[in-house]
């Protein structure tokens, strides 16, 4: 029988299914962080139980860590004991941590697929909703809550119910200055941000093939501001260069077992989804959000819209969310004013996306009032941007180059953007207080939020390349 | 052992807002705690407080119109999206809520709701804009063990889905990690089957 990729890697996972209930699917990989297991380790510490499978556990200190002066204790004291309590449970658990001061040390989803974890056909959990990213390598990878975290710690299981599937197809050549950040906030914008509720999204088309695999991981990574339970793209070549070599890739004859396996995950040709959407790369501009949901997204030259022009999803936040950010309906995005720029985050913090910042940026100056923030997504992007030199070019643009860490795409630790201030912002969500209480998040592509930093003001990149 | 839930009749608070985030519920600021307890006093704090200060409550925000009590919550669709946090269900359940009514709940928010005894039930975008129609003395009646949510004052009923193991549990307060760990003798069975 025909079965889409999906489903190839579930039933494989699949140990038994209740009658009538959940099926419990085996989980290969367990990445955690300091937020969300502490509770799930007090659970067992309670039942007097151990970690089940430390070896297919992976952790690090990524959401609430500072990222200036990482060789210091941690000043703030909550976040000083929850990252204590982490290296404290690791150690008594058996589990490897990859901690503040470990070369590894990064964003929990930047780290796995960078050090060769994250692998196609696998199933991975993590207590965090981006956890969708891993999907880019043909995996079915998702977030979880802390319960669910401790099942999985305590029997590398979960009880889960089968998705419904949809396939998006993105078709054609992207536009000059339009990257993958922008094709999934215009997707985003087409079918809002519960558009893929209930459903495991394979991202599909021949403009989604052509991506490298920091940006197909742009693209999974926000599949869940769609709603979406995961995110995945088939594995190919790209994939598969991507990954050999990697610390934790498979090699000799171990890896020409996994290859072959690897190249069976694909969706059979007439395999068959609950729903599927067709989008044009054609049609796709920077994009740019101007409310307080990654679905109120719009194309930078394009204006804000008004009760008669937003989609029906949007319409009856659309009052609330534009009081919230200070903008008018019906008035151009473009031209306003911008006050901090964010580059990081599990979306947006990779050596590609670094890479690409520093090209535009090379001999330009920011704008006087406006502050810069880069966040390398791991110490290994840092160490290599600074191998690269791109600490330079951003030295001498007025940005400031800071330490891995989740930082202000959730402001947990002190990386704050105060209240009333605008913040073009490389991360994924652009909630009410997301990033500081009464902070204003503007989501766009890493060149998007470059040429802002420039100018002081959102802007069409296309304006300032050659 | 989570708590039990059958049959909840209460009056109810009604959150007219749809794609209710986990930030709005609970900012991340307050997810630095390393126990499960006290997140109630900090649900939806940014709507509630102004300037982060309880003595200055937001008058315009349902939480804190005192008119309005009870152990059910009403809200618009999109419940509950964005990030994975379950401290998002323990500060509703530590609030004093034991059920959630929306036309629509997002899926992580869902699953960590059923996981502590908090009760998600999904009903139609018409039957929710009749509770919203209710004043703030009637109260809704929801059966689990029936799946049924009633409004009292006029009689109008719809029957929800959930899971029936996930009934189960929640009527009975077992948790799922029970279930899991007396299967492991077929998880190891598994492990070893894969080659």
């Amino acid at each position: 029988m025909a079965k889409t990729l999906f489903e190839k890697i579930w039933e494989q996972h699949i140990i038994k299914t209740i009658d009538g209930g959940p099926s419990v699917l085996y989980i290969d990989t367990h990445f955690i962080h300091e937020v969300t297991s502490p509770q799930a380790f007090n659970g067992l510490n309670k039942r007097g139980i151990k970690v089940f499978r430390p070896q297919q556990t992976v952790a690090t200190a990524d959401h609430n860590v500072p990222t200036l002066n990482q060789h210091l204790p941690i000043k703030e004291e909550l976040s000083r004991k929850q990252v204590e309590a982490l290296i404290k449970n690791c150690a008594e658990h058996g589990v490897e941590l990859y901690g503040l001061g470990h070369p590894y040390q990064g964003i929990v989803h930047v780290i796995g697929p960078e050090l060769g974890v994250t692998q196609p056909g696998m199933t991975m959990v993590c207590g965090d909703s981006h956890t969708s990213t891993h999907g880019a390598f043909g995996s079915i990878a998702f977030g979880i809550g802390t319960s669910e975290v401790e099942m999985v710690l305590t029997t590398q299981c979960l009880l889960q119910s089968k998705p419904k599937l949809m396939r998006i197809h993105v078709e054609g050549v992207l536009n000059k200055g339009v990257v993958s950040k922008d094709i999934v906030l215009y997707i985003l914008s087409k079918i809002s941000a519960s558009g893929a509720t209930g459903y495991a999204v394979e991202f599909a088309g021949s403009a989604i093939r052509n991506l490298s695999m920091e940006a197909r991981m742009t693209i999974c990574n926000m599949s869940i501001e769609m709603g979406g339970r995961c995110g995945l793209i088939a594995p190919d070549e790209t994939t598969f260069s991507y990954i050999k070599g990697r610390q934790f890739a498979p090699t000799g004859a171990a890896w020409d077992k996994k290859l072959n396996y690897w190249k069976t995950l694909f969706t059979d040709s007439d395999a068959v989804f609950d729903k599927e959407y067709f989008f044009d790369a054609a049609d796709i501009e920077p994009m740019i959000t101007y409310g307080t949901n990654p679905g109120m997204g719009i194309g930078v030259t394009a204006t804000i819209p008004t009760p008669e022009t937003i989609n029906e999803n949007d319409k009856s936040g659309l009052s609330k969310s534009l009081a919230y950010m200070g903008l008018q309906q019906g008035a151009p995005i473009k031209g306003q004013k911008v006050d901090y720029v964010f580059i990081g985050s599990c979306t947006n913090s990779r050596i590609e996306d670094l890479r690409m910042v520093a090209g535009f940026v090379k001999g330009k100056k920011k704008a006087n009032e406006v502050e810069v923030w880069i966040v390398p997504g791991s110490k290994q992007v840092e160490a290599q941007a600074k191998a690269e030199g791109i600490d330079k070019v951003f030295e001498e643009a007025g940005f400031i180059l800071r330490q891995p860490g989740c930082s202000a795409c959730l402001g947990m630790n002190e990386d704050k953007i105060p209240a009333g201030k605008y913040c073009i912002s490389t991360s994924n969500r652009n909630f009410e207080g997301r990033q500081g209480a009464g902070a204003r998040t503007l989501l766009a592509s890493p060149l998007t939020a470059a040429a802002a930093a420039i100018t002081g003001v959102v802007t069409d990149v296309r304006e300032l390349m050659n | 052992m989570a708590r039990k839930l059958d049959i909840i009749q209460s009056t109810f608070v009604p959150l007219n807002m749809e794609n209710v985030d986990t930030d709005q519920i609970i900012p991340a600021r307050f997810l630095k705690a390393t126990t499960r307890d006290g997140f109630g006093k900090n649900l939806f704090r940014d709507w509630r407080y102004s300037n982060d200060d309880e003595a200055q409550p937001k008058t315009d925000f349902v939480l804190n119109h005192t008119q309005y009590t009870g152990k059910i919550l009403v809200a618009a669709k999109n419940f509950g999206c964005g990030s994975s946090r379950e401290h998002a269900a323990w500060a509703i359940a530590d609030y004093g809520f034991s059920v959630v009514v929306s036309s629509f709940f997002a899926d992580i928010f869902k699953n960590n709701a059923l996981n502590n005894g908090l009760l998600p039930v999904t009903v139609t975008e018409a039957f929710l804009q009749k509770i919203f129609a209710q004043t703030n003395t009637e109260t809704i009646t929801v059966n689990l063990q029936q799946q049924t949510i009633t409004i009292d004052a006029t009689g109008e009923q719809e029957i929800f889905e959930i899971n029936g193991y996930k009934k189960t549990c929640l009527l009975n307060g077992y948790d799922d990690i029970d279930y899991l760990l007396s299967i492991k003798e077929d998880i190891v069975n598994y492990e070893n089957n894969l080659v």
